[in-house]
């Protein structure tokens, strides 16, 4: 009874050290926030009134309609219109324009006694990932201009595809990025707050007043853990709250299990920040590990940023022990695909164990300090 | 005994200098995290579509759904992992993340094909990771639709001349025609990399000086606040630019990048966004009382730029209000003008708006700055 | 008449409706050890670093080394020294580093800091620590090092912010010696303290009481004025007037 008092003092002084360091509080919380938003409604990978231009070698009646669509169209905005083709280098270095279109001469010709018109696309190779998609949507318009170019006539034997997207019908990229903002703040209030609050302590000199205290080190050490527990909790409802009724991503599984699985995230992250400040005596060498040692790999590591499956064979066998892969997946299986403990405890089992692993080297470090 | 200005920033310059290389710490900043960076992340940053796992569900079991399979195996895109019986269980390898798209071909579709002169195929795709499943479910209708036109020509004689005008599409990428991720990346790194040094690294020395005390020593001194300042701005100035140099040799050595640009050019323009991302450190530095508020404000400011910055995402896919904010963003600029030089070879003349957005933000962030720190450090 | 290093004319501090330090007058001068007293928030520290350009009065004048604080605050910076209860060293420099980083502030040229560092450290008898890092000294030599550097440039006067906090008894003698020989050779020396004991061993004594000087005269006279045996008892005839309370 006695001693259950007395942590209890220890975790209370704790809580008061945190709230006291309102700024630092601040961009803790707000931090989730602002990336959630942003994510929410400023940034995509769609295109959309993207800069062409179009060269007319032609400069017929069906490149003047086919122009006007591209301009039309809301994904493109016509830039440029030029008749040689000495300029597209230059436009693309200023950065004027991402694509140019070369409609090639005699294209209503062609297309009208031979059947073909010969329409060629360039693209700006500095950004592949914007230069395919800004292609294949203009290569669609192409195409749709092409059936209308048919009219009635159809192709005999044709095969009609139906594509329909499972889980997230409107390819949504929150359902991305929610669980990978969960996993980066968790990373960050979990690891490299709780690392830098007990070294900070340590710096100060009274670490060694609280650890010669009757109370077991290990209790000094985790109460120090539990108001960031707390913290990053508050956070992770946050972030949901956000997630549900301000960008409107449902949670289809179980809000429960997905809050149980965050606080195992959670207590992974911080037996990490207690290995940290077992291992260093400086602020700045724990905020320098946290930062650059933890949390850049967790993210690349993830999956939430880049595909795993396309990383190099050992990377891939890296990220298997990067505890943010697991948690991703987790997440995103809950959230998104509405799936329950008998497809996750694989993950949760390893997350487990991860922590089991740091606690243990943390408290073996901090053990000899009694001595 | 009046001190000369010159005098006196030399003998600051002097301390500064000395600490910044007795400090492992910022060493260890300077050198390990532009290598780990530059090597890590574009290593695993590769987006390019491949290895799709697809799940084939053949209820037909006709040569020409034997032909499809065919075709979709040879691709370099799919891998098809199983064929199941019906849907159920290609969704759950779906649910299992173990495949991506779900194809199924109906019962009698050959058959159908034939006497009704169409049919339809069903393509299901996980749609979690949108990009994987636009994009695969794309290739797929490609291999669909090729697989259709060859039925077509096997069972219908068409003229030399079509009787359907077709407009034929030639695509090509300029600049990074094998499209290599790293080329694309390690720009967009480069830039992360000197905002770091710039914003963070600086605030974080400075907010220390305030911690242990010594900067109302230096107040009471004849030191004046602009030395001091430049004192501070200096050494990091020196240091973002050996950054640069750092990554942009580290990027050559690992993905053989070399830029195509001039590399005066790269240099002009790292020196005037540094004096954007110092002013942003500068004025960091007076929001603080401590070094762990320096580093979350700068991690959350980071966060901020960089992502509205065109690191991840395009800027025209932005909303018009978030372009406006991008419109004065150092960042944006940086990494815009850092991809554009190296991949694309443009000069100065190219980029001279882009400049002179630069200068002017470095000026605005730089005299909010000095003012708030006149503010509040006197 | 003795030369005054220090003139104040009802210096006054306000932080909103809060008066910090209000309205006082006093002068020092030179050669003195002054000693300025006072209860945590009675306002002597707020009034020293008013006095030494790291705040700005709200009203009221005073002139610090000869030079108005308000107009010619170059040149009173100039002209004094400051040592705090931090020690204010770099840790991460050595010794000689300190010595020519501060001294280099002052416009001292190279060579001649150079010679003064080896003087300077062989003044301190604490061994040859030229190349040592300031961090790895015990607590006592860095504030003996620290009040070195502080009047290196040879100013008019040195402010001291409770220089003798977490120091043994010992080595707080020590440092008082050292104070009174720079003291014999000219040097005003204005210093805060908390410790009453110290009170005693300073030429004149000013005791602050809610932003006002209640009290100020040599430690002797004040004993006689307030009929107490120490230092300590006046201090607490007058702390017992305080209105406000300590922090």
């Amino acid at each position: 009874m006695k001693f259950r008092s007395k942590s209890f003092v220890f975790i209370f002084k704790e809580f008061k050290h945190v709230l006291r360091d309102r700024r630092s509080l601040f961009f803790l919380m707000a931090q989730p926030v602002m990336m959630m938003l942003l994510f929410g409604f400023a940034l995509s990978n769609e295109v959309k009134e993207s800069n062409i231009a179009v060269i007319d070698q032609s400069n017929d009646l069906e490149t003047i309609k086919l122009i006007d669509r591209f301009e039309q169209s809301k994904y493109f905005h016509v830039a440029e219109r030029l008749t040689n083709t000495n300029e597209i280098d230059r436009l693309f270095r200023q950065g004027r324009i991402r694509l140019a279109i070369i409609i090639h001469s005699n294209f209503a010709n062609n297309l009208n006694h031979l059947n073909q018109g010969q329409i060629q696309i360039i693209a700006d190779g500095s950004d592949p990932n914007t230069a395919s998609i800004a292609t294949s949507y203009l290569s669609a318009i192409l195409r749709d201009y092409q059936n209308e170019l048919l009219g009635d006539k159809k192709l005999p034997y044709s095969i009609a595809v139906e594509t329909r997207m499972l889980y997230n019908p409107q390819l949504k990229s929150a359902f991305n990025f929610v669980p990978g903002v969960m996993t980066l703040i968790l990373m960050l209030l979990g690891a490299m707050m709780t690392s830098v609050s007990i070294v900070r302590e340590k710096e100060q000199g009274s670490m060694e007043l609280l650890l010669a205290s009757p109370i077991n080190p290990i209790r000094v050490v985790i109460s120090k853990a539990i108001p960031y527990l707390l913290l990053a909790f508050l956070n992770v409802v946050i972030i949901l709250f956000i997630a549900v009724f301000v960008l409107n991503v449902p949670i289809q599984g179980s809000v429960f299990l997905l809050l149980m699985s965050s606080l195992l995230f959670i207590s992974t992250t911080l037996s990490l920040g207690l290995f940290i400040s077992s291992v260093t005596e400086q602020q700045q060498v724990a905020m320098f590990i946290s930062l650059i040692g933890l949390l850049m790999p967790a993210l690349v590591f993830s999956g939430f940023m880049f595909p795993i499956e396309n990383m190099p064979k050992i990377m891939q066998i890296i990220s298997n022990i990067v505890p943010t892969r697991w948690y991703y997946a987790i997440v995103r299986a809950i959230m998104i695909k509405g799936l329950g403990l008998s497809s996750i405890w694989k993950e949760c089992l390893i997350l487990a164990g991860m922590t089991f692993f740091f606690m243990t080297l943390a408290i073996k470090k901090f053990k000899p300090r009694l001595q | 005994m009046r001190p000369s200005a010159f005098y006196i920033m030399r003998t600051i310059l002097e301390k500064e200098f000395r600490q910044i290389f007795r400090n492992p710490t910022i060493l260890r900043m300077i050198i390990v995290m532009p290598i780990f960076q530059l090597i890590l992340i574009p290593l695993a940053a590769d987006y390019e579509i491949k290895n799709i796992n697809i799940t084939i569900v053949d209820q037909d079991h006709s040569s020409y759904s034997r032909q499809l399979l065919h075709k979709i195996d040879a691709s370099k895109y799919f891998i098809v992992r199983t064929l199941m019986p019906d849907f159920e269980h290609a969704l759950n390898n779906v649910e299992q993340n173990v495949s991506d798209l779900i194809l199924t071909i109906p019962n009698h579709f050959e058959q159908q094909l034939i006497r009704e002169n169409k049919a339809t195929l069903q393509v299901s795709a996980d749609g979690v990771n949108g990009t994987k499943a636009g994009l695969g479910s794309a290739y797929l209708s490609m291999i669909i639709n090729d697989f259709n036109r060859e039925i077509r020509e096997s069972l219908v004689q068409l003229p030399r001349r079509s009787d359907f005008p077709q407009v034929e599409i030639y695509s090509s990428l300029w600049y990074n025609p094998f499209v290599r991720y790293p080329l694309f990346m390690v720009p967009g790194i480069l830039a992360l990399l000197v905002t770091m040094v710039g914003a963070l690294m600086c605030s974080l020395n400075i907010v220390h000086e305030k911690e242990i005390g010594t900067m109302e020593q230096l107040n009471v001194t004849p030191m004046k606040k602009y030395q001091f300042i430049l004192g501070k701005l200096i050494p990091f100035w020196i240091l973002g630019l050996l950054t640069i140099t750092l990554g942009l040799v580290a990027g050559f050595l690992v993905y053989h990048i070399v830029s195509i640009g001039s590399l005066w050019t790269i240099y002009l323009f790292s020196a005037v966004y540094l004096f954007a991302a110092l002013g942003v450190g500068l004025l960091l530095s007076t929001l603080v009382d401590n070094q762990l508020q320096a580093t979350l404000f700068s991690f959350f400011i980071m966060m901020f730029f960089v992502m509205m910055g065109g690191l991840y995402t395009p800027l025209e896919s932005m909303p018009h209000w978030a372009q406006i904010l991008a419109d004065g963003n150092p960042v944006s600029y940086f990494i815009r003008v850092l991809r554009a030089i190296i991949i694309k070879g443009s000069t100065l003349g190219d980029l001279w708006k882009d400049m002179r957005a630069m200068i002017i933000i470095a000026i605005v962030l730089n005299s909010l700055a000095i003012l708030n720190y006149r503010k509040r450090m006197g | 008449m003795q030369e005054k290093v220090i003139e104040v004319q009802h210096l006054t501090k306000k932080f909103g409706e809060f008066t910090a330090v209000d309205h006082i007058s006093f002068d020092v001068f030179k050669g003195e050890i002054f000693g300025f007293l006072g209860a945590n928030g009675a306002g002597k520290t707020t009034a020293m670093r008013i006095l030494c350009g790291l705040l700005e009065s709200s009203s009221g004048s005073a002139k610090v080394a000869g030079y108005d604080l308000k107009y010619q605050s170059e040149l009173v910076k100039q002209h004094i020294g400051y040592m705090s209860q931090k020690f204010s060293l770099y840790e991460d420099l050595t010794v000689q580093e300190n010595i020519m980083f501060f001294g280099g502030l002052y416009g001292i040229p190279r060579m001649e800091l150079k010679e003064k560092s080896s003087y300077l450290v062989a003044q301190l008898g604490l061994g040859n620590i030229t190349n040592e890092l300031v961090g790895s000294l015990p607590l006592g030599w860095k504030q003996k090092l620290a009040f070195s550097v502080a009047i290196q440039h040879q100013p008019k006067i040195v402010f001291l912010d409770e220089p003798t906090g977490g120091v043994d008894p010992i080595t707080r003698r020590q440092f008082w010696d050292m104070i009174y020989e720079a003291s014999s050779k000219g040097l005003t020396v204005f210093v805060t303290t908390h410790y009453m004991d110290e009170a005693e061993y300073c030429h004149r004594v000013s005791i602050m009481v809610d932003g006002r000087i209640e009290a100020l005269d040599s430690p002797r006279l004040l004993k006689e004025q307030f009929k107490a045996a120490t230092m300590d008892e006046v201090f607490h005839q007058l702390a017992r007037r305080a209105k406000r309370n300590a922090e």
